[in-house]
């Protein structure tokens, strides 16, 4: 098959610029940890008031300062209500749903979560900047979707 | 001397598809206006009609009903061209399956009316509708398989007929497309009739979420590739004839598309890279096999714009652009779909952006994707459509594309570019401050949320006024398709349409290109390497089922 000098060219900046891209998507999932969220653990959604974490939603502060906040979705809202954690600390979040599909979405921050009946979803996240943050639900839920949001209130 | 005009059984079916195409696209893009005006809450509608309806509406009937009817009609009117007539059966066959489609489409419209399946056109899970919307999916799908075996069937008598030759390269793009979209429908099909179908009749108590998420997904990414690669053919074999050029390298160009079905397959995670139940290292790796598509789609812009500049020198272009100023810009049937073109590059781009794994998380789900997909399938590949419209209508009508009818278009194309320029870009840089997609009024009290809307081209006006603008394009290109149908000039000898089919080299073409079972073989060992794993652990090590919900 006939290749074009040009094309030769270009087909070589092509290859070129993937493997730089896979590079730095790789590099910074597998070396400096960057992935998305995810997690492998399931749970019963109809029994989710006798499945730890879920029996307790709310926020945890652990002995070393960091949190674990345990989130149940439903239409349309979230339990817990409110949620505050300080600025600087590491805030893992742990997150299902009782009902269908939604997220579990912090406006400003890279925390972008699908809510999977079934499923726990889990993220790490560094709030440094206090402030009161928005949380949205992202995917399509029903008739209140829209509506669906909550805060998480960043301390000193 | 061949015939100008395809045969009458042909041109009645492939305007039938185009009949419902069109009537599919001025509905859809009437749901789109609205939208646009719930969104800024300037319209309110009544009590009886819901925005999650109105969306559902706006994405079955552009991003499937339209794109699939217009696709089938110039396959049809593209595989009697360049492989000769239809035989009886073949015509048979392909109406069977267009009825079959049709009354999918009419099924689902209807449950989407009534309000018993607002699930948007990703209809997730444990979401239910009637259990019809999904039996209307289901008989969708098997009708566009019907259409493309028949058309399978055409191509396979051609080759009977012609031993050791290359097929004409319109039929190899298509039977490649018709490849990959069953490929592809394999995955929804599973889902539809092995999960939806007997819980949302309630023989089955609980749906394997997860499960269904991904089978969609399997067939999810390689659908935008079912919407591309039709006008991939616009690019590759109408638009060097529409200027006078060639084909730049006819093994390349088949090259592409098989490249198209090995990776758009095997990639549906980076759809679901936010979510739970699939390990890192598949998202991964499918991360990979999507970057992969990157070679092929450069493939198509390199020969794009060999070709012009080819043409462009052989008419007197001189020095490093002058070509360009050489090319037929008076010809809307060209400008639009080079115009098609160019609002790939960013849509191209855009889409490296999402697939990008943690870099996902900032995009995903965020208005940002709507303004992703009206530049890539919204503009790209619809553009395309308008463009093939503008000589396939009339060549199938044996009409005229008169010169006021002409200037008509050139407005169309213009008005639907700026509106979607405005829209598009005021969606993308919505979603990068975080704005969710798929929302009616968007009354968040919170000072970011507020913030949103106040700049100058991320406001709710910016993608009013886009939208209005794309309407307005949308019910002018409605006009020209009637005109060209019923009433423009009838065409004599002397002006008649003719379908534009540049030559193609084939002599050197490898054979091997044209080999479907070896392509297919490779196409479903990468499947089987992307999804086994994932997909067997989502089945053995699936949480307890979900019941149905109707939450809307």
């Amino acid at each position: 098959m006939h290749l074009h000098k040009y094309e030769k060219i270009w087909l070589t900046f092509g290859f070129a610029a993937l493997i730089i891209f896979l590079s730095v998507v790789g590099v910074s999932a597998f070396h400096q940890g960057h992935t998305p969220s995810g997690g492998l653990q399931k749970v019963d959604p109809e029994n989710l008031e006798a499945t730890p974490p879920f029996d307790d939603p709310g926020v945890h502060e652990k002995e070393d300062g960091s949190y674990e906040v345990v989130v149940i979705a439903e239409a349309f809202g979230y339990t817990p209500s409110e949620i505050q954690v300080q600025a600087g600390a590491e805030v893992t979040f742990k997150v299902t749903s009782k009902d269908v599909t939604h997220s579990f979405s912090i406006v400003d921050t890279n925390v972008n979560m699908m809510v999977v009946p079934g499923q726990v979803n889990e993220k790490t996240h560094t709030f440094e900047e206090p402030g009161t943050y928005l949380i949205v639900c992202n995917e399509y839920c029903g008739g209140g979707h829209h509506f669906m949001s909550t805060e998480i209130e960043v301390v000193e | 001397m061949m015939a100008v005009s395809i045969p009458k059984p042909e041109r009645k079916l492939a305007l039938t598809n185009l009949g419902i195409a069109y009537i599919a696209f001025i509905i859809g893009t009437l749901c789109g206006l609205l939208q646009v005006f719930i969104r800024n809450d300037a319209l309110q509608l009544p009590a009886w009609l819901d925005y999650y309806q109105i969306l559902t509406a706006h994405g079955v009937l552009l991003a499937l009903i339209f794109t699939t009817f217009f696709i089938f009609g110039f396959f049809q009117s593209g595989m009697s061209k360049t492989l000769g007539a239809f035989g009886p059966k073949v015509i048979l066959w392909n109406w069977i399956g267009l009825i079959i489609t049709t009354a999918g489409t009419v099924m689902d419209t209807v449950m989407i009316v009534i309000g018993e399946a607002s699930v948007l056109y990703t209809f997730y899970a444990p979401m239910m509708a009637n259990g019809f919307f999904y039996v209307g999916l289901a008989l969708f799908v098997v009708g566009t398989w019907v259409q493309s075996l028949a058309l399978v069937g055409h191509y396979r008598k051609w080759r009977k007929a012609h031993k050791g030759e290359r097929s004409p390269l319109f039929a190899f793009m298509t039977v490649a497309t018709i490849v990959l979209w069953i490929i592809a429908c394999l995955g929804v099909v599973a889902t539809v009739l092995f999960q939806f179908i007997p819980w949302a009749f309630g023989w089955k108590d609980s749906i394997n979420v997860e499960l269904s998420r991904s089978l969609f997904w399997y067939f999810g990414h390689p659908l935008v590739y079912f919407w591309l690669l039709p006008a991939y053919i616009a690019w590759y074999v109408i638009v060097p004839k529409l200027i006078g050029g060639k084909v730049f390298s006819d093994s390349l160009a088949r090259l592409a598309f098989i490249l198209f079905i090995l990776f758009s397959i095997p990639v549906g995670f980076h759809h679901q890279l936010t979510e739970p139940g699939i390990a890192s290292f598949w998202k991964f790796l499918q991360t990979v096999l999507t970057f992969m598509v990157i070679v092929p789609s450069l493939m198509t812009a390199f020969s794009m714009f060999a070709v012009f500049e080819i043409r462009g020198r052989e008419l007197g272009g001189k020095g490093l652009f002058g070509w360009f100023t050489k090319l037929p810009w008076k010809d809307v049937r060209f400008t639009s779909i080079f115009v098609a073109m160019l609002f790939f590059i960013p849509g191209g781009a855009g889409g490296i952006i999402n697939a990008s794994f943690q870099m996902n998380e900032v995009i995903h789900n965020t208005l940002w994707v709507v303004g992703h997909f009206h530049i890539t399938v919204g503009t790209p590949v619809a553009m395309t459509f308008f463009g093939v419209t503008f000589w396939l209508v009339p060549y199938l009508t044996k009409r005229v594309f008169t010169k006021a009818l002409q200037r008509l278009a050139f407005i169309q194309i213009i008005t639907w570019s700026i509106g979607m320029v405005l829209m598009s870009t005021a969606q993308h840089v919505l979603g990068l401050f975080g704005a969710p997609r798929r929302t009616a009024y968007t009354g968040y009290q919170h000072e970011d949320a507020l913030a949103w809307f106040e700049g100058i081209i991320s406001n709710h006006v910016t993608m009013a006024v886009g939208g209005s603008i794309l309407f307005l394009s949308a019910s002018l290109l409605v006009f020209i398709v009637i005109q060209l149908t019923w009433f423009a000039p009838e065409a004599d000898e002397s002006n008649q349409e003719v379908f534009p089919i540049a030559t193609s080299d084939s002599t050197e073409t490898p054979k091997i290109l044209e080999n479907w079972k070896v392509w297919i073989g490779v196409a479903f060992v990468l499947i089987a390497i992307a999804y086994t794993v994932p997909m067997m652990d989502m089945i053995q090590h699936a949480p307890p089922g979900s019941k149905g919900f109707q939450t809307w």
